[in-house]
C-alpha cells in the first residue's frame, strides 16, 4: 500500500477486492498439507458501484468487462509494484566470455 | 433456480459445462476406453494450415524473424570438438502481438470462438497465454475471463505472474488473482456456466493447431535463408501443445528427418499444488513439474482428450536447471542485442549444450522468445528467489538443487542437458491409459493407437501391457 492511499473510495475509483473463495473445509481433498491448511482466495479489480466505502467493507464492483462482483475492499487505485529487481553480482560476468571487446580487464568479477 | 456453486457440485458437472463452452463433442472421436481418432477430432474445427495462416495474417500474428545466433554459436564452437558446433537459429516469437508464440494459441482459439458466436473467452492461465487471449479477444470485440494461480496464502506473488496480471488487465480482461491449488479449474467452469462463454482451453485443437504455423514457417525461411532443412528444433515442454503444434508444423513442412527435442526446467522435487513450494520455484512454466506429468498422461487436463500430445512426437526430452536459462538470457542480451524473457530461453538453454554434438554444417533452431518486463527477467526473478530463502550463487550448475539454490554457470562449457529416458515416460503412459480404462482389456486398436500415441512400436506396448 503507497503513502498516496486512499482511506475512502468514492463510486467509479479503481478498486481491488478480496474474497475467500474456498474455506480449507470446503477445498479439494487431493491437496498437499500445507494448500489443505488455509482458504482459497481471490483478488479481483474493478470500478466501485458504491457512493462511499472504506477500506475492509463489503463492496460491489463492475469487472473490466462489465461483471458485477462483490467482495471485501482491500485497496483504492491499486498499484503493480512488480519490479526490475536488484541487480545481481552473480550475473555480472555472463557474456563477457564471448566477447572479447566488452567489459574491462581492471575489474575481475 | 440457482445452481449449487459448491466445489463438488460444480465439479459434478463438469463434462455437461465443458459441452457447452467448447462446441465440440468430444464422444464422437471415442474408439474405446482406451483410443480416440486424434487426426478426426483435429479435423473437426474444419481449418487447413493455410486457413490458419491467413487468419493469424490478418491478426498480426506470426511471421517473426529467424535469427541467427553467430556470436553465441562461436562460443560453442570453442569449446566444442573439431568439426562440432552446430549453427543456432532463434524464431523470434515476441514479434508477436502480445509478445509471445502463445498469440498463435490464442488468435485461432478466439476466432473460432467469436466465429461460433460467443460473446467472450475464459481461460486458467498463469503464464504468457492469458495475455495472448486477452489481446487476441480485444482484436475480435470479445471479453475475457483470466484465472491465474498468482499468490501463496502470504499473499506474497510471483514477479513473473505479477506481470502477467497486469498485461491481461493491460487487453482489458477481468483477471482473479488466486492463491495456490487446482481449484482455478472449479473458478473456470463456475465462469463459464456463469457466463455462457467460450472455455479457450489450452488443449482443445485450435490450441494447437495455431503453433503448426510456427513449425512451418520456420522451415520454409530456413529454406529460404539457407537452403536446408533444420536438423533439430528444440521446443520448451510444458502441457505439450508447443511440441505438439511445431513438429506438426514441421512435417506439414515436410521436414521429417528433424530431430524433434523437447525442453524443460528441471524443477524435480517441488509440488505443483503446494502453498510452501509455490515461491521457491523461479519458473511457473515450461518446467519438469508441468512437462513429466502431461507427458506421462496428456488426457489429465480440462478437456475431456487433449489434442497436446508430446510424446506423439518427441525423439527426445532434456531438463536444464533455472540458473543455465538465466545464464543463457544474459548471453542472448549481452552478445546477441536480443533481451528477452528468460521463460522464453528454455529451448535456448537447453540448445546451447545440444549444439556441440552436433556437426559445425548443421543447425539447430530454438523456436521462441517471449517478451521482457517487470517482474519478468533475470535481476527481478533472483531477487525475489533470494527473498524466498532460495540460496543463488555462480558455479557449476550440477549444484542446482530445484527449491534450495540456482546456480549460475560461470562458463559456457558447465552448461549440460540431462537426457529424460523416453522409455521411462512411455512405460508410465501405456500403465496410466491401462488404469484410465478401468479394466478394459486392450485389444488390437488399442495397441496401435498406444504405439503410435506413444511414438513407440506394437512390440514395446505389448512387452509393457504384459509387465503390468
Amino acid at each position: 500500500m503507497g503513502n498516496d492511499q486512499k482511506l475512502d473510495a468514492r463510486r467509479g475509483d479503481l478498486v481491488q477486492i478480496h474474497k475467500i473463495i474456498l474455506t480449507p473445509e470446503q477445498r479439494s481433498q487431493d491437496l498437499p498439507a500445507s494448500t489443505k491448511a488455509v482458504p482459497y482466495e481471490a483478488w479481483i479489480k474493478g470500478f466501485l458501484l458504491e457512493d462511499r466505502a472504506k477500506i475492509g467493507s463489503t463492496v460491489r464492483i463492475e469487472t473490466f468487462i462489465g461483471r458485477e462482483i462483490s467482495g471485501t475492499l482491500v485497496e483504492i487505485n491499486p498499484v503493480y509494484s512488480h519490479n526490475f529487481g536488484k541487480p545481481r553480482p552473480e550475473l555480472f560476468h555472463c557474456g563477457k566470455e564471448g566477447n572479447p571487446n566488452v567489459g574491462t580487464k581492471k575489474v575481475k568479477p | 433456480m440457482t445452481k449449487d456453486t459448491s466445489y463438488h457440485s460444480v465439479m459434478s458437472r463438469k463434462k455437461e459445462i465443458l459441452k457447452n463452452s467448447f462446441g465440440i463433442d468430444y464422444q464422437r472421436f471415442e474408439v474405446s476406453p482406451i483410443a480416440f481418432d486424434y487426426e478426426g477430432l483435429m479435423r473437426s474445427c474444419g481449418y487447413s494450415l493455410s486457413d490458419v495462416r491467413k487468419i493469424q495474417l490478418e491478426a498480426g500474428v506470426g511471421n517473426t524473424p529467424l535469427v541467427e545466433l553467430k556470436s553465441i554459436t562461436g562460443m560453442v564452437r570453442s569449446i566444442s570438438a573439431p568439426g562440432k558446433g552446430a549453427r543456432i537459429f532463434i524464431k523470434d516469437e515476441k514479434a508477436c502481438p502480445s509478445g509471445s508464440f502463445k498469440d498463435r494459441r490464442a488468435s485461432l482459439s478466439v476466432y473460432h470462438a467469436s466465429k461460433l458466436g460467443y460473446k467472450g473467452v475464459v481461460a486458467a492461465t498463469s503464464g504468457n497465454y492469458g495475455a495472448a487471449v486477452a489481446s487476441q479477444a480485444a482484436k475480435y470485440g470479445l471479453k475475457t475471463i483470466i484465472y491465474q494461480e498468482v499468490y501463496d496464502s502470504r499473499k506474497v506473488g510471483q514477479p513473473e505472474i505479477l506481470e502477467k496480471t497486469r498485461a491481461c488487465e493491460a487487453y482489458g480482461a477481468e483477471v482473479w488473482q488466486l492463491t495456490v491449488g487446482p481449484e482455478l479449474f472449479y473458478m473456470m467452469l463456475l465462469a463459464l456456466e456463469e457466463t455462457g462463454f467460450y472455455s479457450a482451453s489450452l488443449y482443445i485443437p485450435t490450441g494447437v493447431m495455431g503453433i503448426e504455423t510456427l513449425g512451418y514457417e520456420l522451415v520454409t525461411q530456413l529454406m529460404d535463408q539457407e537452403g536446408r532443412f533444420p536438423d533439430m528444433v528444440v521446443i520448451a515442454h510444458a502441457g505439450g501443445g508447443n511440441v505438439t503444434g511445431t513438429a506438426r508444423g514441421l512435417q506439414k513442412a515436410k521436414s521429417y528427418q528433424t530431430s524433434v527435442v523437447g525442453a524443460s526446467v528441471d524443477l524435480r522435487g517441488l509440488h505443483m499444488a503446494s502453498d510452501y513450494d509455490f515461491n521457491r520455484k523461479s519458473f511457473t512454466t515450461a518446467h519438469s513439474g508441468f512437462g513429466i506429468p502431461f507427458l506421462t498422461w496428456p488426457d489429465r487436463t480440462d478437456v475431456p482428450r487433449n489434442a497436446a500430445r508430446g510424446l506423439r512426437y518427441l525423439d527426445r526430452y532434456v531438463l536444464i536447471s533455472q540458473g543455465e536459462v538465466f545464464y543463457a538470457t544474459e548471453l542472448l542480451a549481452k552478445l546477441e542485442g536480443l533481451e528477452r524473457g528468460p521463460a522464453g530461453n528454455t529451448s535456448l538453454a537447453a540448445a546451447i549444450p545440444l549444439a556441440k554434438e552436433l556437426n559445425r554444417d548443421q543447425i539447430i533452431v530454438v523456436q521462441e522468445t517471449e517478451y521482457t518486463a517487470a517482474g519478468k527477467l533475470p535481476s527481478s526473478q533472483l531477487t525475489f528467489a533470494e527473498k524466498n530463502g532460495i540460496e543463488v550463487r555462480r558455479g557449476d550448475p550440477k549444484e542446482n538443487v530445484p527449491g534450495k539454490r540456482i546456480v549460475i554457470p560461470e562458463r559456457i562449457e558447465q552448461m549440460r542437458v540431462e537426457d529424460f529416458p523416453l522409455d521411462k515416460i512411455r512405460q508410465s503412459y501405456i500403465k496410466n491409459a491401462k488404469e484410465a480404462a478401468k479394466g478394459h482389456q486392450p485389444v488390437e486398436g488399442d495397441i496401435l493407437y498406444l504405439a503410435e500415441d506413444s511414438k513407440s512400436s506394437v512390440d514395446f506396448v505389448r512387452e509393457n501391457l504384459d509387465s503390468l
